[in-house]
């Protein structure tokens, strides 16, 4: 599982190689196609309103503009998008963690009456999504009386028996003999838990809490369904549903749409090694 | 002599160290077991289980968007969803797009991923091209590409020197739909395959090499075959995810159907019939139908799996 990590230990550098320079240019090339849709995206909210609405287009402003991001800020909800999205990721991420790492250590380590039966519904439960139940989700959130709240945000984000399963995976690779030995020094399972079992996962915790810190960030079916209120929207739901409706001014919807997909290209950038190794680990688990 | 008297010793001791590990097992198991599952469970129950249940109880009914009302139908609601055209529509566009994204991003994310892993310099540059749009969300993403490929003012036409109406025109709309998916999800699978192939043991290409086998080869005869279950997990994910097709198809047709209902995926049809048509009971009873088709996939796979690890033993 940590072969992700182990393998990236820098190499001695090689010469180029002919056949080095051309996969090169291609991965050179390659990239440019992938990031060519951003990097237009950044042009265009670098441009005025008129001329992001020039026909023909064109790539780079003629004159480069910051009043896009200028205007969003001072006009719209942004800030409080923004600031909407970090409370719920950040407490869904919170939660998600605590739930899923003591329940994934109760299955893979403790016995109880109808371990079993339990487990195989939680395994089900890796089938349903908001998207799958989406009406009758709804309605239930709505007898809680939690439609347009934070909590009806956020709680049914916390339910993931995918991140159950990742960790009752994790922790049932560490050895027995490790709690074991603790055990016969009389601490309790609680106590092993916090004081061996949990610093032994932190890679893994980590991965955890990554994927569920980015799709609840970018998670749009949910917070859609359950908010009206424009004061209480996240910033990837605010961007596309409150700023269409003005009708579509391309530069401030770009630079909008930049501002909600930064902090997590921030959060890859300095968080890589983890989320490549959490990527191969997750998806490794799975089988 | 010595030997036996110390193993004397030794073990009536170990034998009681392994009889309070047994007993320490069974109880402090049994004791606590519950109480580390039980946060989980209630949220679970919560959000998942209860929503289940009463999906399927409101199907059965003709609850309207307040709930107040609402009179025992029986199977009445499948009957007509069944029967309803709009419905199978919604569920040929979900599927289509499965069919065309699918094989798409599994050979994409293969041939990006064996660039990646050739390529000796800058690997985290290129890891950071290819992932970085997944990191997009999804609204995000979508609004590029709407503008991308809006007529007359997108670059994608004007880039590639075409006047295609990709958004306006239902033999384009679902094409425009993929490319933007292909674009915007790839990168996942991608750290999937990159994961696999530097997990590889270098010994076999080695070993492959002195044998005389070449590049060809050794992509046939080593790499396919290691990235097998890889392979298998990526179209798994990639089925699910793509059957769910909702927000990019939404925000990219101006939370429209898109042109003549063409890309009206399931999940949107089902929201639009429990929301805008305020139909509770009826959308219910399709988000029960969508469920077990979901369920069907998963359970489909699991049996294939079964059978091919079977038929390889």
């Amino acid at each position: 599982m940590t072969t992700a990590t182990t393998l990236e230990v820098r190499k001695t550098r090689k010469p180029w190689t002919p056949s080095q320079i051309v996969l090169t240019l291609l991965g050179v090339a390659v990239s440019a196609v992938f990031v060519a849709p951003i990097a237009a995206a950044l042009f265009t909210s670098l441009k005025s309103e008129a001329e992001a609405a020039e026909i023909p287009p064109h790539w780079l402003p003629e004159d480069w503009t910051v009043q896009a991001w200028q205007a969003l800020w001072e006009t719209g909800n942004v800030s409080n998008w923004f600031v909407n999205s970090l409370v719920v990721s950040v407490l869904v991420t919170a939660v998600v963690l605590t739930v899923s790492a003591l329940a994934g250590y109760g299955f893979a380590r403790t016995e109880f009456r109808g371990k079993s039966i339990v487990m195989g519904v939680v395994m089900a439960g890796l089938m349903i999504s908001p998207a799958v139940l989406g009406v009758p989700l709804f309605t239930t959130v709505q007898q809680m009386g939690m439609v347009d709240t934070y909590w009806g945000m956020i709680l049914p984000q916390c339910a993931p028996a995918a991140m159950v399963y990742i960790l009752y995976k994790f922790f049932q690779g560490i050895p027995k003999e490790l709690e074991e030995a603790a055990f016969i020094d009389g601490a309790g399972r609680w106590r092993v838990f916090f004081t061996v079992i949990l610093p032994l996962s932190r890679p893994s915790l980590a991965a955890v809490g990554i994927f569920t810190f980015i799709s609840s960030w970018n998670n749009f079916l949910w917070p859609y369904m359950v908010t009206n209120n424009p004061d209480l929207m996240t910033m990837p739901n605010g961007i596309a549903t409150v700023m269409n409706s003005y009708g579509i001014q391309w530069a401030q919807l770009m630079a909008g749409g930049l501002m909600a997909g930064l902090p997590l290209i921030v959060v890859f950038v300095f968080f890589q090694r983890q989320i490549v190794a959490g990527v191969a680990h997750t998806g490794l688990a799975g089988q | 002599m010595t030997t036996t008297s110390a193993e004397t010793v030794i073990a009536p001791a170990r034998s009681k160290t392994v009889a309070r590990v047994a007993t320490v097992r069974r109880k402090q198991g049994f004791q606590h077991g519950g109480w580390f599952i039980a946060p989980f469970l209630v949220l679970f129950v919560l959000f998942v289980i209860w929503p289940l249940l009463r999906g399927v109880y409101l199907s059965l009914t003709d609850a309207n968007i307040s709930g107040d009302g609402a009179n025992f139908v029986g199977l009445d609601n499948y009957r007509e969803a069944l029967g309803d055209s709009a419905m199978w529509d919604a569920l040929g566009h979900s599927a289509y797009f499965t069919l065309l994204v699918v094989p798409c991003i599994t050979v994409l994310a293969f041939l990006l991923a064996m660039l990646a892993h050739s390529i000796e310099r800058g690997k985290w540059l290129w890891r950071l091209c290819f992932f970085v749009p997944f990191l997009l969300p999804s609204t995000v993403a979508a609004n590029m590409w709407q503008w991308l490929f809006t007529q007359g003012i997108g670059l994608f036409n004007e880039t590639f020197g075409l006047t295609t109406p990709w958004l306006t025109d239902k033999s384009y709309a679902m094409f425009a739909l993929v490319i933007q998916t292909l674009w915007w999800t790839v990168g996942f699978s991608f750290l999937l395959y990159l994961a696999a192939l530097q997990s590889i043991p270098a010994h076999l290409y080695e070993a492959a090499k002195l044998d005389g086998a070449n590049a060809w080869h050794r992509l046939v005869h080593i790499t396919l075959p290691m990235l097998r279950h890889i392979t298998g997990l990526v179209v798994a994910l990639q089925i699910l995810a793509s059957l769910q097709l909702f927000d990019q198809a939404v925000v990219m047709m101006d939370f429209g159907p898109g042109p003549e209902l063409s890309t009206r995926a399931f999940v949107q049809y089902t929201l639009e019939q429990g929301f805008t048509s305020y139909r509770v009971g009826y959308a219910s009873a399709m988000s029960i139908i969508f469920f077990v088709i979901i369920a069907a996939v998963a359970l489909g796979r699991m049996v294939l799996l079964r059978n091919r690890e079977e038929s390889a033993r």
